[in-house]
């Protein structure tokens, strides 16, 4: 089958590879309709995350249909047509037993802190992921949903992580009729939360990032506020100012480990390596916030440490709050709204390039060529 | 950029989803108690190991499923074992496994020969999608490239008379 082979630090490529077996008697083998680069996969291709090991299949938002099913799996049936949510969940822990789908315990024994993700390195459990023709789906019976029959294939590749984790991050921030909300990073993720924070009933929604072309898109899609933080003297300074010296009730990092902004973070983080990322952003969010704020997180950083103002959360009474997306949990209501026409999330979608040019796709999305929002590959099974 | 306004109202599905129960302060979970029993759940079945894995020091076992790509092999698989013999909150833990990272990428180019098959590097990074829409900076970084290349080149030649 065709896959994606990561080779190293902005290097991959597609190549013949064998297919996935059933590992586990609650797996099922689906072959790949639609899959999507996040933009968390740039971390990977960029070499941010630990343990992202030559020759891996990245892709953690994929549809597909499922081919085979192992002897345990009872809800599934060859030939269902499924989003796999990105969390790989076991459904029987505490933690998925509360909800928490996000933090599954029984999905990825290297490390304690994440629970399983679909190609997402090994520090995420060492699977391969959905940018193929086939992918093995552990615990078949938890996660995979059969997309509903009305519902374009595009849109179901979109609920498999980007609009789960931009809804999530407004849920997170506990937003009050009448606030003020603040989204940092008009990637797809910063545009869907800024587009989802509207169900919780703010009076405003600002977005705030350093590409004009994204501001601008931002702005059509999420009916958001939008403003260039490369044209401004300091941001924190403007967002103070912009809610009459007061600070926004609630901020929502939606960037992550290589943001942009500030000097000191980029050379530590990204440059040097010397904290896990650059947390400009979250620094932002944490300096802009009011007294007694909520600052919600769904930027992806890595595992070791990074350098923030802690005594400005202590000192202003900041909550905290962030996750990975709890996709399954979060699934129906998310339905409803695409199916009601109320969210719109193949809008999000501006590339869709064959899995055969994956090494053009990561860098088109990579480097934020031809107004690159998103970008969805298309294996050649899907094509025929 | 000007910021045109939006009539709040009329955007699809405005507050519908306002929750006054959902209070910060507490944790976002359907809590049930069950994390007073701990890890005494009921379990899937296990995953037969049949490659070898590196597992958190922090765990007692492996996970009922598990990833099997790519194993630990050669120097950065020796790293990598190394690695995993600390818990993640060391530093020996995550920057050695970056460092197997690094020399990963040198073994897959080995690999690659090794296989009769030289890597495209140009292909790989996607540069025909660069000179599509990005021809300025291609010619841009070229030509600095080139620059730094040969200025280095003098000064070192230079050195040597």
């Amino acid at each position: 089958m065709l896959a994606m082979n990561y080779r190293g630090p902005y290097r991959v490529r597609a190549e013949q590879r064998p297919m996935p077996e059933i590992k586990h008697p609650e797996d099922a083998i689906v072959r790949v309709t639609r899959s999507c680069i996040c933009g968390s996969d740039l971390h990977l291709y960029h070499g941010m995350v630990p343990d992202t090991r030559v020759g891996m299949t990245f892709g953690h938002e994929f549809t597909g249909i499922v081919e085979e099913v192992g002897p345990l799996v009872q809800k599934l049936k060859v030939g269902d047509h499924v989003l796999v949510p990105f969390n790989i969940a076991c459904g029987k822990c505490n933690f998925c037993k509360q909800g928490l789908y996000g933090n599954c315990h029984e999905s990825n024994p290297m490390a304690t802190a994440v629970g399983g993700i679909f190609g997402y390195s090994h520090t995420a459990g060492g699977y391969d992921g959905g940018q193929a023709e086939y992918v093995r789906v552990p615990y078949a019976d938890v996660g995979p949903t059969v997309i509903p029959a009305d519902m374009d294939p595009d849109d179901a590749v979109m609920l498999t992580d980007v609009v789960p984790t931009g809804y999530q991050a407004a849920e997170m921030g506990g937003i009050k009729p009448g606030d003020t909300v603040v989204v940092f990073g008009a990637g797809p993720i910063g545009i869907m939360a800024a587009r989802c924070a509207w169900f919780f009933g703010p009076s405003r929604v600002i977005i705030i990032d350093h590409l004009d072309y994204r501001l601008e898109f931002a702005q059509n899609y999420a009916k958001c506020e939008a403003y260039n933080f490369k044209f401004m003297k300091d941001p924190v300074e403007f967002l103070k100012k912009a809610t009459d010296w007061y600070g926004a009730d609630v901020c929502i990092d939606c960037v992550g480990c290589e943001a942009e902004g500030n000097t000191l973070q980029t050379f530590s983080g990204r440059v040097t390596l010397m904290q896990a990322g650059a947390a400009t952003a979250l620094q932002w969010a944490i300096n802009s916030v009011k007294k007694g704020g909520i600052v919600s997180i769904v930027g992806v950083y890595g595992p070791p440490f990074n350098l923030l103002p802690i005594g400005n959360v202590v000192n202003k009474g900041i909550t905290i709050r962030a996750n990975q997306a709890s996709v399954k949990r979060l699934l129906p209501r998310l339905i409803d709204h695409v199916q009601s026409g109320r969210l719109n999330p193949k809008g999000l979608i501006t590339h869709r390039i064959p899995l055969e040019e994956i090494s053009d796709a990561y860098n088109i999305f990579s480097s934020k060529l031809d107004n690159c929002i998103k970008t969805v590959l298309i294996p050649p099974s899907a094509r025929s | 950029m000007k910021n045109i306004p939006v009539n709040i109202q009329d955007i699809p599905g405005y507050g519908m989803d306002a929750d006054p129960e959902n209070e910060p302060t507490y944790p976002m979970k359907n809590y049930t108690g069950d994390d007073h029993n701990r890890i005494n759940y009921e379990r899937s079945e296990q995953q037969p190991a049949d490659v070898e894995l590196l597992m958190s020091t922090e765990r007692p076992a492996l996970t009922a499923v598990f990833g099997t790509s790519t194993p630990p092999s050669g120097l950065s698989g020796m790293i990598r074992r190394y690695a995993f013999k600390h818990s993640e909150d060391r530093y020996r833990h995550w920057i050695p496994l970056i460092l197997a990272d690094r020399i990963n990428v040198y073994e897959g180019v080995l690999g690659d020969l090794a296989h009769g098959h030289i890597p495209n590097i140009f292909a790989e990074r996607g540069l025909k999608s660069s000179w599509k829409y990005n021809k300025k900076g291609v010619i841009k970084k070229t030509v600095v490239a080139v620059l730094v290349t040969a200025a280095i080149i003098s000064f070192f030649r230079r050195k040597k008379r």
